[in-house]
């Protein structure tokens, strides 16, 4: 670009370089393990990427992006851990939920496309046809935006992310707290995830949260309850 | 006026907290007044009346006639000293009338040409935007509406936004909008039986909030607000009563269930009436299409700028006009110990405030990681000891056994790990909210391998998930 064409731009008020490439961006960036197993290096603008068997797994795939500046919709998902998902590095103020997309396949076709206008990322829960799935798919790839249906099947998907949850760490038998566990990711695909790949994929992450560990009080062996005062159970 | 200087010279002044529902109660009688010389009123505001000019004018011979009669008999019915201006258009009407004027037809430009900028921001419309906008404008050296107006419109859009665009045509003369408004279809009416009839005005207020949530739900169903809305009421004895409401921005619910209550205080409180309200129908009398105008509806709903922002708020819009307000929601981190008290889901648009406050010290809240799958309302879950009988938590917060097996959803899974209790003793202050109860962890195998770990808490005796760490 010459250099009185940077120039007209600036006083037009196009903001900086920086601001031009992200929106541009083809690639909407994961953290590390997550982007090894994908074969663009992240989310690409336009595909289709269907996540089964954590809910954790879905969250840490919003988390990069959202961070960025990117929207992210989590459609038919009632039971959405928002607190989870700030945990994981969602950016919550930039995260929608819809829980109930309407009643109809036509009402939810009609959801799922009006977030896709507007959304860089939007997880699907709800299970619909062979037929309006592949009319999402194509309306993900015409909106540049990146389509994630979640534990529900998804014909036509780009890439299948399958989670396989390891043993929690952390916890014992009557002390501890829940801490981490290793969740066992496998990416099978069409065309360029034709190749399967694995990772192991640490849920929550080292870097994920601010933990707050309290201190802890290893509580006595129980006793026979005769032995108790009589203070009121709850 | 700032209030000390007012006070210093006027030493009686009382001075009174802006109400506006006072003050739409104080203009009833005035807005009726007008409306015996003038009919098909619209009301702006409290205190703004707008009458079509064409019938009065002729019917007095001259609207200097018209414009006596008008204020001789606002004085004479509500006691209180009117002032009537004519232009073209709202805009100019309205600086006309602070004036005592009549502009000719086609003259309003010519007359709002030489008025100061400032005028662009009346102080009692209370909008903030338009206080920036006039305030950058003087500053621009644009110290005239005729000077703002000189400028084309294209440049005004590219310079300012789009928000100054009906700034921009009010200066020059125009209406806020082009006229492409279309009249709604009568079925977008909405009507309530009042039974029993109203004649108290908190019961007004509460009738006026769900009818303008019905109202606005069916507009939006079409992609519509309502820029004129007209309030009728019935009363038991027959009695018709019927007022328009005119606005500059498209009504949110909001807008429309206060300018219900405001009209129905006026009427209840005002107006002689024989019997109580028993029907109440409100029409959009007019409409423009909500997209357009639909990110300026809410300012401030979201902290974020620029593009990807206004495009993820039109979609959530389109949304929420598909299936509800209440379907598109976003999540508010506030204080609280469990997962789901310290997330506070707000509707697209509400204001983003915390349920509570997140610095206040939260002892006994649950460390991270949460649960990602939350249950708002928690299911029923069975954690039993080895002779399977049910755990039991004593007032100590203390297990007095250690749990074996959970069952939950119909699947029973071996207890391997499990921490707590975490006591909640919650709002003992007060008997409907209090809660009393605690909360523990669990980490499940079941018969294959799979291993689940779960968010427990109990109250009242029982059991339940209220998430789960998947």
């Amino acid at each position: 670009m010459s250099r009185s064409a940077t120039a007209t731009l600036t006083a037009l008020g196009v903001g900086a370089a920086g601001e031009l490439t992200t929106a541009l961006a083809r690639t909407l960036p994961v953290r590390g393990e997550l982007a090894e197993l994908l074969p663009w290096g992240g989310l690409r603008r336009g595909s289709t990427v269907s996540v089964r068997g954590s809910t954790s797994l879905l969250l840490a795939l919003l988390a990069a992006a959202t961070a960025e500046g990117c929207w992210a919709a989590v459609v038919g998902l009632p039971r959405c851990g928002a607190l989870a998902a700030a945990e994981l590095g969602v950016a919550v103020h930039r995260l929608a939920l819809v829980p109930r997309p309407g009643r109809g396949q036509s009402e939810v076709e009609k959801t799922v496309a009006a977030l896709l206008d507007g959304f860089d990322l939007v997880a699907v829960a709800t299970s619909v046809t062979r037929a309006t799935s592949r009319k999402l798919i194509a309306r993900a790839r015409h909106r540049k935006a990146v389509l994630l249906p979640f534990a529900v099947p998804w014909p036509g998907a780009d890439v299948e992310l399958t989670a396989t949850p390891g043993p929690w760490t952390g916890l014992n038998a009557g002390h501890g707290v829940l801490s981490t566990r290793t969740v066992t990711v496998r990416a099978t695909g069409r065309g360029a995830a034709a190749r399967p790949r694995q990772a192991r994929v640490p849920l929550p992450g080292a870097g994920d949260a601010p933990t707050r560990r309290p201190t802890l009080i290893p509580l006595p062996a129980p006793a026979p309850a005769s032995a108790r005062s009589p203070a009121e159970a709850v | 006026m700032r209030l000390r200087p007012a006070q210093g010279q006027c030493p009686e002044l009382a001075v009174f907290e802006y109400d506006e529902v006072r003050d739409a109660r104080l203009f009833e009688p005035v807005a009726a007044a007008v409306e015996e010389l003038a009919p098909g009123i619209e009301v702006v505001r409290p205190g703004l009346v707008v009458v079509a000019a064409q019938g009065p004018v002729r019917y007095y011979k001259s609207a200097e006639q018209a414009a006596e009669r008008l204020v001789d008999h606002v004085a004479v019915r509500a006691g209180v000293e009117a002032q009537v201006g004519f232009a073209d258009g709202l805009f100019a009407a309205t600086l006309a009338a602070h004036r005592g004027l009549i502009v000719p037809p086609g003259g309003a430009a010519e007359f709002l040409a030489p008025l100061g900028i400032h005028e662009l921001d009346q102080p009692a419309e209370h909008r903030e935007d338009r206080t920036e906008l006039v305030d950058l404008l003087r500053r621009l050296g644009l110290r005239t509406l005729g000077a703002f107006a000189s400028i084309p419109e294209r440049d005004v859009a590219t310079r300012f936004g789009r928000a100054a665009v009906p700034a921009h045509r009010l200066a020059a003369g125009l209406e806020e909008r082009p006229r492409s408004r279309r009249r709604p279809p009568p079925e977008l009416s909405v009507t309530r039986h009042l039974d029993p009839p109203i004649d108290r005005v908190d019961a007004a207020a509460f009738a006026a909030k769900s009818l303008a949530e019905r109202l606005h739900t069916g507009l939006a169903d079409r992609g519509l607000a309502c820029t004129r809305l007209g309030i009728r009421a019935t009363t038991e004895n027959g009695e018709e009563l019927h007022r328009v409401w005119r606005c500059a921005d498209p009504l949110t619910p909001q807008g429309i269930a206060d300018r219900v209550r405001w009209q129905l205080d006026g009427w209840l409180t005002r107006v002689r009436l024989t019997s109580g309200i028993h029907q109440l129908r409100l029409d959009p009398e007019e409409v423009v299409d909500a997209t357009a105008l639909q990110l300026g509806l809410w300012p401030g709903a979201g902290q974020d700028q620029g593009e990807a922002a206004e495009r993820a708020a039109r979609a959530m819009v389109h949304v929420q006009g598909l299936l509800g307000p209440d379907a598109v929601l976003t999540p508010v981190l506030g204080g609280g110990r469990g997962p789901v008290e310290r997330v506070r889901l707000v509707p697209w648009g509400d204001e983003r405030t915390p349920a509570a406050d997140p610095d206040q010290p939260w002892p006994g809240q649950l460390p991270a990681p949460s649960p990602a799958t939350v249950f708002a309302e928690p299911e029923p879950v069975a954690l039993l000891d080895e002779s399977g009988a049910d755990v039991v938590v004593t007032g100590y917060a203390e297990l007095v056994v250690q749990p074996h097996r959970i069952v939950h959803a119909g699947r029973a899974r071996q207890v391997v790990a499990w921490s707590g209790p975490w006591p909640v003793d919650e709002r003992w202050w007060d008997e409907e909210t209090a809660m009393r109860g605690a909360r523990l962890q669990v980490l499940g195998t079941a018969p294959d391998g799979e291993e689940l770990a779960f968010l427990l808490i109990r109250a009242g005796g029982k059991w339940a998930v209220e998430g789960v760490y998947d």
